[in-house]
C-alpha cells in the first residue's frame, strides 16, 4: 500500500496513467494490436514494436529537450539539425546508383553527428555567452537550417543506395529487433549514467531554478547552459540518422519537419515545466512514446493523415488537463478524502 | 480608549499536517499601531494572510466595524479597506511611478488612460507622504526606501482604514526609518488602524501602542507596550523563561585574531560601486563592515568574493597576489559567502535541503567528481546537527523552511567546503531573536575553534558591536574608519558613520 501511495505521487504516475489508457484503449479497439511474431528471417514484428521504433527519434529528440527546458531554455532548432544531420549523412555516403559508398559509413555518421553538436555549440554560444533569447537564437537556426542541408544536397533529394545504410532504421540482419530501439536505449542510459555519476542534472535543475544563487555558489551558469545546447545538438544530429536511414535519403525540406513541436510536447507532457527548474527524463521518454502511440493508433483507426493533427490536438489537450495543476488539486483533495486505500490508481484511471 | 476597527476572533487554519492557528484573537482599534510579534512560524504572516484574503479560515470570525466579513481575495480585502504592503517592494520597476501607484484602477476619461490625472493624482499623494519625486520617472531609479514609500501611497490610497506593514524596514537605513516613520504616525493620526509587523524590537517599541504575541500558531497575549519590558516580551516570544533569554543578550567571549595573516586588499575598488577600500584579515579573526546601505560594505564582499571584479588595487591571500574574477577563483582561496538577499541569491528553492547544502561543495568539485548519495547524506546530516536546523526531513524543499532555518542551510552550504574565510552579509535580517543570537554566537565559535575569519556585515549595531573584533566602517563608497576592540561601541560607529572623527 505504502508503495503505491508513493508511486501515485511520483512525477511519474501521470505520465504513466496517460500512456496506459492509450494502450489499452488500443488494445480494445485496434485488432492485433497486442499481436507480436516473429517473421521468417528471424525478426519480430507487431505493432508494439513498430511504435517503440518509429517513436526513437523523438525519444532521443526529447531527451536533449528536457536538459535545454530545464535550464527554462528552449531549442526550437532541432527539427532544421535533423535535416542537416540527413544531408550530411547522405552526401558522405553520397548517391550512386550502384551502391557504392564514396566514404565509409562510420565516418559519415560521425560527420552527421558532429554535424549536429557544431549546430548545438552554435546555439550555445549564442544563448549561454551572448545572452540571446533561446526563442531567438534558435530560430536563427530553424529558419536557416534547412538552407544549409540545401546547400549541402545541392537542392537534389539525394537518395542512399548503399544496403547498410538502411539498417540503422531497419533491423540488421540476424537481430531480432530494429537497431533503432538499440540506439535510442543506448541514449537513454548514456543519460542516466550522466544523470547517476555526474552533476550535471543539480546542475541543470539549480541554473533554471536561479541562476542568480547558482552563480553566487560557484557554478559556471555560462558553461551549465552551453553544454545543454551541445547535448540537444547532438541528440538532434543522432536523430538525424536514423530520419535519413528511414527514407534512405536527405530530403532537407522534410527531414524532421515539425519535430522540434513534438519534442518539446513530449517533455510537456513528462511533467517538466517550460519554466525550468525540476526535470524527469523518464516523463520525456514515456511523452515521446506517447505521442508515437497515439499517431500509430489514428493510423490504426483509418484516421487519414491530413485529420491526424486535428484529433491528436484533442488528445493532447485532454493529457495536459489532466496533468495540469487545478486537475492535481481536486486529485490531491479527492485522495485525501479516500484515505481509505481503495486502489486509488484504478479510479484515477478512470478519471483520465 | 478610541472605537474598535477590527475584530478578529477564534481565528483557525489548518495546512496539511499544520494546525498554523489554533483559536487566535486579535483587535486592533482606529489610531493605533499594533504590533504582530513572534519567532518566525508562529502565525504572524497567516493570520495577516487570512485577513487580506489570501488564505481562507478555517474557523473563526472577522468582524469589520462590528459587521461580520470574510474578504476571499486581495481585491475584496482592498475594498473592505484593509491595504497591505509586504516585506519584499512588490512593484513594476519599469513602469512609472504613477502607473505603480494607479495599476489597475487607472483613472479614464472617454475609455482611455487619463494620463494628466493620473500624474497629478500621484503626485498629490506623495506629497500627502512628504515625498517629493518626479512621478513619470520609472519606479528603478529611486532607492528601495522611496519604492517602499511609493508602495504605502499605493496602499494608502485605495481608501483604507487598516494599514498593513510587513517588515517594512528591513531594507531602510535609519534616516530612511525615521522618515517612514513620521508617516506611519501621520496616518495614525488620521485615524487609520496600522498592523506593524518587525523584526526590530527597538523599532516596534519606539512606534507602536500595542504589542500582540503569537507563539505557535497560538495567541499569548495583547499588551500595551510600556507595560511589557522587552526582556518580558522576547520571553513570551520565544517560550522561555526570563533567565534564559538574558543569556541570549549575554556576550559570547570575543574571539581573539593570530598573528597570522589570510587575506589582504590594499586600496582595492570597482568603478560604479567602490571607490576605495582597505582590509586586512587575520586567522581568527571576526571582522565587521558597518555603514549605510550602498555605502560599499556588500560592494566590498562581492569583490573579495569575485561576483565583481575589481578595477584597481590588489588583493593577497596567504601572501600570494590574486586575480578573483569569479566566484569559483575565490573559492578555491577557500572564501565563502552568504549573500544579502537570501531568496533572489542564496537558495533554490525548488531544491532540497541536502542538494542546497552539496551544491557549494560540488560545485567546487566539478561536475564529473559526483558526490556519492551517501557522501551526501552524511554531509547533510551533520550540517542539519551541528547548525542546528530545523528540518522535517533532509529532502524536504527549501522553500518550505522558515527564513532563518534557510538562512542556516546557505551558511551550512559554505561550511561544507570547509571555507577558511566565510563572508556573511546580513545573516540575521528578516530572522527571529533566537536564531539570530544563535548566528552570531557560531559566527564567533568558528573564529575561535576553526580559527576561521569571518567577515560579518549588518545593519544592526548591536550585534556588530557584540560578535566583532575589528570594525571597519564605510561611507560613501570608501572606508572612512576602523575601530577596534575596545574602540567598538555604537556611539562610534555612529559618530565615523556621521562624519565625525572615529
Amino acid at each position: 500500500m505504502e508503495k503505491l501511495k508513493q508511486f501515485t505521487s511520483s512525477s511519474l504516475f501521470l505520465p504513466i496513467v496517460a500512456l496506459a489508457v492509450l494502450l489499452i484503449f488500443n488494445a480494445v479497439f485496434v485488432d492485433g494490436f497486442l499481436h507480436i511474431q516473429l517473421t521468417e528471417d528471424g525478426r519480430l514484428y507487431g505493432r508494439l514494436i513498430d511504435i517503440l521504433n518509429r517513436s526513437s527519434s523523438l525519444v532521443i529528440l526529447s531527451l536533449g529537450m528536457t536538459f535545454v527546458i530545464a535550464t527554462s531554455g528552449i531549442d526550437i532548432s532541432v527539427g532544421a539539425v535533423v535535416a542537416i544531420s540527413a544531408a550530411v549523412v547522405c552526401t558522405f555516403i553520397g548517391g550512386r546508383g550502384d551502391g557504392i559508398p564514396e566514404h565509409p559509413m562510420v565516418l559519415a555518421m560521425l560527420a552527421a553527428v558532429g554535424a549536429g553538436v557544431v549546430c548545438g555549440i552554435w546555439n550555445g554560444l549564442l544563448v549561454a555567452k551572448f545572452k540571446i533569447q533561446a526563442v531567438v537564437a534558435t530560430l536563427i537556426l530553424m529558419t536557416a537550417g534547412r538552407g544549409i542541408a540545401q546547400l549541402m544536397t545541392e537542392g537534389q533529394i539525394i537518395t542512399v543506395y548503399y544496403k547498410p545504410f538502411s539498417y540503422i532504421s531497419g533491423t540488421i540482419p540476424g537481430n531480432i529487433l530494429p537497431t533503432t530501439i538499440f540506439i535510442a536505449a543506448a541514449m537513454v542510459l548514456l543519460v542516466v549514467f550522466l544523470m547517476k555519476k555526474t552533476s550535471i542534472g543539480l546542475f541543470v535543475q539549480s541554473v533554471g531554478i536561479n541562476p542568480t544563487a547558482s552563480r553566487f555558489s560557484g557554478i559556471n551558469v555560462t558553461l551549465v547552459i552551453f553544454l545543454v545546447y551541445a547535448f540537444s545538438g547532438l541528440c538532434a544530429g543522432v536523430s538525424g540518422l536514423i530520419e535519413s536511414s528511414l527514407i534512405r535519403a536527405a530530403d532537407a525540406n522534410n527531414a524532421g519537419l515539425n519535430m522540434e513541436m513534438d519534442a518539446i510536447l513530449a517533455v510537456a507532457l513528462g511533467g517538466t515545466l517550460l519554466s525550468g527548474g525540476k526535470f524527469y527524463i523518464g516523463g520525456s521518454v514515456i511523452g515521446a512514446i506517447t505521442i508515437q502511440t497515439l499517431t500509430t493508433t489514428m493510423y490504426a483507426l483509418g484516421v487519414s493523415a491530413d485529420q491526424l493533427p486535428v484529433v491528436k490536438a484533442i488528445a493532447v489537450i485532454a493529457i495536459c488537463l489532466i496533468q495540469s495543476k487545478r486537475c492535481q488539486e481536486i486529485f490531491d483533495k479527492w485522495k485525501a478524502r479516500h484515505m481509505q486505500p481503495d486502489n486509488p490508481e484504478e479510479k484515477a484511471v478512470n478519471k483520465a | 480608549m478610541a472605537n474598535v476597527l477590527l475584530e478578529m476572533r477564534q481565528i483557525d487554519k489548518i495546512f496539511p499536517g499544520v494546525r498554523a492557528l489554533s483559536k487566535v484573537d486579535f483587535t486592533l482599534r482606529a489610531g493605533e499601531i499594533h504590533s504582530l510579534m513572534g519567532e518566525n512560524g508562529a502565525g504572524k504572516s497567516t493570520l495577516v494572510k487570512v485577513l487580506t484574503g489570501v488564505y481562507g479560515r478555517d474557523g473563526g470570525t472577522i468582524l469589520l466595524d462590528g459587521k461580520e466579513t470574510t474578504p476571499r481575495t486581495t481585491k475584496e480585502a482592498q475594498e473592505c479597506g484593509i491595504s497591505t504592503v509586504y516585506q519584499e517592494v512588490n512593484l513594476c520597476s519599469n513602469l512609472t511611478v504613477a502607473e505603480n501607484i494607479f495599476i489597475g484602477r487607472q483613472p479614464k476619461k472617454h475609455g482611455f488612460i487619463d494620463w494628466t490625472t493620473m500624474n497629478k493624482r500621484a503626485a498629490e499623494l506623495l506629497q500627502r507622504l512628504s515625498v517629493r519625486i518626479d512621478v513619470t520617472k520609472t519606479l528603478d531609479h529611486y532607492p528601495v526606501a522611496v519604492q517602499q514609500m511609493i508602495a504605502i501611497a499605493r496602499a494608502v490610497d485605495v481608501s483604507a482604514r487598516i494599514l498593513i506593514l510587513d517588515e517594512p524596514t528591513s531594507s531602510l537605513d535609519e534616516q530612511e526609518t525615521q522618515k517612514l516613520f513620521t508617516i506611519i504616525r501621520q496616518l495614525k493620526k488620521q485615524g487609520m488602524g496600522i498592523i506593524f509587523i518587525s523584526h526590530f524590537l527597538d523599532q516596534v517599541y519606539e512606534l507602536c501602542d500595542r504589542i500582540t504575541v503569537l507563539r505557535n500558531g497560538k495567541l499569548i497575549g495583547a499588551y500595551d507596550v510600556d507595560k511589557l519590558p522587552k526582556f518580558e516580551l522576547i520571553a513570551k516570544m520565544v517560550g522561555k523563561s526570563l533567565s534564559d533569554v538574558q543569556d541570549f543578550e549575554k556576550r559570547e567571549e570575543k574571539s581573539q585574531p593570530s598573528e597570522e595573516m589570510f587575506l589582504e586588499a590594499s586600496h582595492i575598488g570597482c568603478t560604479g560601486s567602490l571607490v576605495d577600500m582597505d582590509v586586512a584579515i587575520h586567522k581568527g579573526e571576526v571582522i565587521g563592515f558597518a555603514g549605510l546601505l550602498g555605502s560599499g560594505r556588500t560592494e566590498t564582499a562581492e569583490l573579495l568574493f569575485g561576483i565583481h571584479e575589481i578595477t584597481h588595487g590588489a588583493i593577497t591571500v596567504n601572501g600570494k597576489k590574486m586575480h578573483i574574477k569569479e566566484p569559483m577563483a575565490a573559492m578555491k582561496q577557500k572564501i565563502a559567502f552568504c549573500p544579502e538577499d537570501r531568496k533572489s541569491s542564496g537558495i533554490i528553492e525548488d531544491l532540497s535541503v541536502r542538494e542546497n547544502i552539496i551544491l557549494a561543495m560540488q560545485a567546487k568539485d566539478g561536475m564529473f567528481r559526483h558526490i556519492p548519495y551517501k557522501e551526501q547524506v552524511k554531509i547533510t546530516d551533520d550540517c542539519i546537527k551541528l547548525l542546528n536546523i530545523k528540518v522535517s526531513s533532509r529532502e524536504q524543499l527549501i522553500r518550505n523552511l522558515s527564513g532563518g532555518n534557510q538562512q542556516k542551510v546557505i551558511i551550512a552550504r559554505w561550511l561544507a567546503t570547509q571555507p577558511e574565510l566565510l563572508i556573511l552579509d546580513e545573516p540575521t535580517r528578516g530572522i527571529d531573536v533566537g536564531t539570530k543570537s544563535e548566528i552570531q554566537k557560531m559566527a564567533i565559535t568558528l573564529a575561535k575553534k576553526r580559527g576561521m575569519c569571518v567577515i560579518f556585515i549588518s545593519s544592526e549595531m548591536d550585534e556588530m558591536v557584540r560578535t566583532c573584533t575589528k570594525l571597519i566602517v564605510l561611507r560613501d563608497r570608501r572606508k572612512v574608519a576602523e575601530l577596534e576592540n575596545e574602540d567598538i561601541s555604537s556611539e562610534n560607529v555612529m559618530r565615523a558613520i556621521a562624519g565625525g572623527e572615529g
